[in-house]
């Protein structure tokens, strides 16, 4: 290239100097005591692991500064393992470094090019091949191929439908239906309305047959958070006061943006936050989204009290619960 | 003839009367590794992937990847009682009744997360110093496929023990797959077994965790390893090194016995860090329950820039005719990460189109000296810095006594200024440092001595650098722009015109540099 331009010499490699331990025989000496040392620390290592794993009980305790009390046992396998391999390497390294030899070494490379030549013999054999499988004249054989190639893919497919059943309306149902109690999570106790003091948060979960023993899939979508304000705190149009019942508002703990536990409750705003992406929702104004990605409030649950006084679901939750997906037909 | 020699004699006769191995084995021993410090990073990768699947095999011995529920009585007594899934069970029971356990559990845990930060080094370094350029582009994508596979493989693997925190991340992922449109709903009813989040999605994980994503790793490194080897490392450029040839040690014995100590210093060094720092403390986290969480829940770094995204998107959704689309979960989860990671799989690409340069590169460049490409690379590591900061939003919120709000609106506002800023600054400083070189090659090195003249003038002292230096500071090449005329010799319009527009703009932004030194302007100097 013209704006190349090489006024140095090229040629010759940087001068190589010898290191102290090719000259002086005294130095090349210390040079092998150390490397002799290094594999001697490791060997120690090894030890420390061997005894810590059977002598040391797991229930033995020491106060090591800065990292403070430590598992004995643990600590000393810990380290033993990391002395035994660490100076193991630093030796070799040291050894290769003072003692073997340092003159680099020069290979040639080679453009990765073929030559034309044989890029045209290359050409050749593919099409002689290609011509030995006389595709163009086998029509029948050509369309067979095609239909067998077509179908053979599709099994294997078909075969991994038993992967899971197909979604149906379960992303919109949960297990709260008109009626159904609302139980403390832990404990499953019905609750009174009295129960809650103004400003309490309690979770709560539906009454369903097999308490004991309810599916995660289930807890992914029923709990429901219970709070309880002064009525006149609420900015709700009608409809949704009437969802309310003396003060006491339930929305799905299941974050509408998705899916993880709406646990944390500012007392003082009235406003939930989602720990895993901070969207921020306003109890008082029906959950609506104030902050972070989250696009939808949290559903709020329709609740009322039972002839017994005990909370309980008036109907169903209106849409589904817990994160959008394609299928999702409601605001 | 000593014993040793001659049963070593006998073997290699054995071997090469079997698989004429002698003429391949002699040369591969003279092979040559050029040095460099930056040049570990891509080992470090390889022996960390070693430590993995060696603390791996140890973990399965004991690991059940089983959500069927148990009650748990075993050594540690605060969830003595407690139901949960027996993979969290049994990596409590590994963490407090197998001796050693706990230190596999966390050098397994700390290996995975120095093998990402490796990868990372390594695909910076690479880049920086076009390492990627033709004849290593295949490389350069198996990587991008080894770092996919990588945040791929520790999100699966931190999610095994089925804790509180890995459950809050897999549900995450279930929320992604979910917002896929069309088939999203489908995808993972048939990953998770049915609604998230089941009882099959422990074990299918565990089988891609241990069996066939490891699987993909070793072949693909075995890939990766053999061009290196078959291609030749790249090296630095200096006196002697020319794209013809490779200057370094020789593999035996130099190079393996510093390679070969490398891998056990590694492995030492992640041991040490093992045994002295907890990673991944998943007995104070508790078993998985939907219906929980735990305050500042966080992935794993090399995930946690996603997460940054997903907390700052706006929050927007579109319904429509009975559908719901998520662009809050779309754009920063699924289109961004696309975008880029294809971006980054086609940049060789991109570049070679833009510079119109198709030959081979075996001399590395110093990336002062190809600003624009050293401009996009930090842009790009700012982007995500500002991602990852946001993901970790509420740890620094509660550390530095900040609220939430101030740090999402700074990373939502700054998501889209710093980058840009970031390459505009550090085109800037890669124009000043190659002034700087080409001063140094005029004027020599500042020594700091002071003259006083005879007339009462003080000048400085400048000592001449030596000839290597200023062969280093002067071989790499100038950058010119493309020349692309819109009409041809005969003064038509050429056809695709806002191709070679676009195709201008930027080869001319890319060949942006300061002159090298003349010939004639060094003779100038001497005659001075």
């Amino acid at each position: 290239m013209s704006n190349e331009l090489t006024p140095i010499d090229n040629s010759a490699l940087p001068q190589h100097s010898p290191r102290a331990t090719d000259v002086n025989p005294a130095s090349e000496k210390r040079a092998e005591q150390q490397v002799a040392i290094l594999f001697g620390l490791s060997a120690v290592g090894s030890l420390l692991l061997i005894y810590s794993y059977i002598f040391v009980k797991d229930n033995v305790f020491i106060f090591i500064p800065i990292m403070g009390n430590q598992n004995a046992q643990q600590l000393g396998i810990g380290i033993g393992m990391a002395m035994s391999l660490f100076f193991i390497g630093i030796a070799a390294i040291h050894w290769a470094k003072t003692l073997m030899p340092d003159k680099e070494i020069v290979n040639h490379r080679h453009e990765f090019r073929s030559s034309d030549e044989d890029r045209a013999e290359l050409v050749q054999t593919v099409k002689e091949g290609v011509a030995g499988v006389q595709l163009g004249r086998r029509k029948l054989i050509k369309r067979s191929l095609g239909v067998a190639a077509g179908l053979f893919a599709l099994p294997p497919v078909l075969l991994l439908r038993d992967l899971g059943p197909l979604p149906g309306k379960k992303l919109e149902t949960t297990n709260w239906k008109a009626g159904t109690r609302l139980l403390t999570d832990p404990g499953n106790r019905p609750i009174l309305a009295s129960d809650l003091e103004v400003g309490a948060v309690v979770q709560v979960l539906p009454a369903v047959a097999d308490m004991e023993h309810r599916p995660l899939s289930d807890i992914a979508k029923d709990p429901v958070l219970l709070i309880r304000l002064r009525p006149e705190e609420f900015q709700l149009d009608a409809q949704r006061l009437a969802m309310t019942h003396e003060g006491i508002i339930a929305f799905s703990k299941i974050c509408s943006h998705m899916g993880c536990a709406v646990a944390l409750y500012e007392q003082t705003t009235k406003h939930l936050l989602c720990p895993c992406h901070q969207s921020t929702f306003d109890v008082t104004r029906a959950a609506k989204v104030i902050f972070g990605p989250a696009a939808r409030p949290l559903p709020q649950l329709d609740i009322t009290v039972d002839a017994e006084g005990y909370l309980v679901a008036r109907a169903p939750f209106n849409e589904a619960v817990g994160p959008s997906f394609w299928e999702r037909n409601s605001q | 003839m000593t014993a040793t020699e001659k049963i070593v004699g006998n073997t290699a006769n054995f071997v090469d009367e079997r698989l004429g191995a002698a003429k391949w084995v002699k040369k591969s021993l003279n092979k040559v590794f050029p040095d460099h410090w930056t040049f570990m990073f891509g080992e470090v990768c390889m022996y960390s992937f070693v430590i993995l699947l060696l603390s791996g095999t140890f973990l399965t011995f004991w690991f059940d990847p089983s959500q069927k529920e148990v009650v748990y009585n075993g050594a540690y007594e605060p969830l003595q009682g407690l139901k949960m899934s027996a993979a969290y069970a049994s990596t409590l029971n590994i963490s407090f009744e197998i001796r050693g356990g706990l230190l596999m559990r966390q050098i397994h845990h700390w290996a995975a997360n120095i093998f990402m930060a490796a990868i990372v080094a390594h695909l910076l370094r690479v880049f920086f110093t076009g390492a990627f350029r033709k004849p290593r582009e295949f490389n350069w994508i198996l990587g991008i496929l080894l770092l996919t596979l990588g945040l791929v493989e520790g999100l699966l693997g931190y999610s095994l023990p089925d804790d509180l925190l890995s459950g809050t991340g897999l549900r995450i992922t279930s929320a992604i797959i979910q917002a896929i449109p069309v088939v999203g709903t489908y995808v993972s009813f048939f990953l998770f077994g049915g609604e998230f989040p089941g009882t099959d999605f422990i074990p299918r994980i565990f089988t891609l965790h241990i069996l066939i994503i490891p699987g993909i790793f070793l072949a693909v490194i075995t890939i990766h390893v053999m061009l290196v080897w078959y291609q030749k490392h790249t090296q630095f450029p200096g006196v002697g090194r020319t794209e013809k040839n490779v200057v370094g040690h020789p593999i035996l014995p130099v190079y393996m016995a510093k390679a070969g100590g490398f891998f056990f210093v590694v492995f030492g060094i992640t041991a040490f860090i093992s045994a002295v720092a907890s990673i991944n403390p998943i007995w104070l986290y508790g078993p998985y329950t939907p219906g929980q969480i735990s305050a500042g829940s966080q992935p794993d770094w090399y995930m946690g820039w996603l997460d940054g995204l997903v907390r700052m998107a706006p929050p927007l959704e579109t319904h429509a005719f009975g559908h719901t689309i998520s662009w809050n979960i779309l754009i920063p989860a699924v289109i961004i990460p696309g975008i880029i990671f294809t971006g980054m799989a086609l940049y060789p690409f991109i570049e070679s189109w833009i510079t119109g340069d198709k030959r081979e590169h075996h001399l590395l460049d110093r990336p002062r000296n190809v600003p624009n490409r050293t401009a996009l690379g930090v842009m790009s590591i700012t982007f995500v810095m500002v991602a990852l900061i946001n993901g970790g939003n509420d740890i620094i919120a509660t550390n530095f006594d900040l609220s939430i709000n101030q740090i999402m609106w700074f990373s939502r506002i700054g998501i889209f200024i710093l980058p840009p800023l970031a390459f505009i600054i550090t085109k800037r400083l890669c124009l000043s440092l190659q002034r700087a070189d080409r001063e140094l090659l005029l004027h020599g090195a500042e020594t700091g001595r002071l003259l006083r003249l005879p007339h009462g003038e003080f000048v400085e002292v400048h000592a001449p650098i030596s000839p290597e230096k200023a062969y280093q500071l002067q071989s790499h090449e100038q950058l010119v722009p493309l020349e692309i005329a819109d009409v041809d010799a005969r003064g038509v319009r050429r056809p695709g015109a806002l191709k070679n527009k676009l195709k201008r703009r930027l080869s001319k932004a890319h060949a942006v540099s300061i002159p090298k030194v003349t010939e004639q302007e060094l003779k100038e100097i001497e005659n001075h």
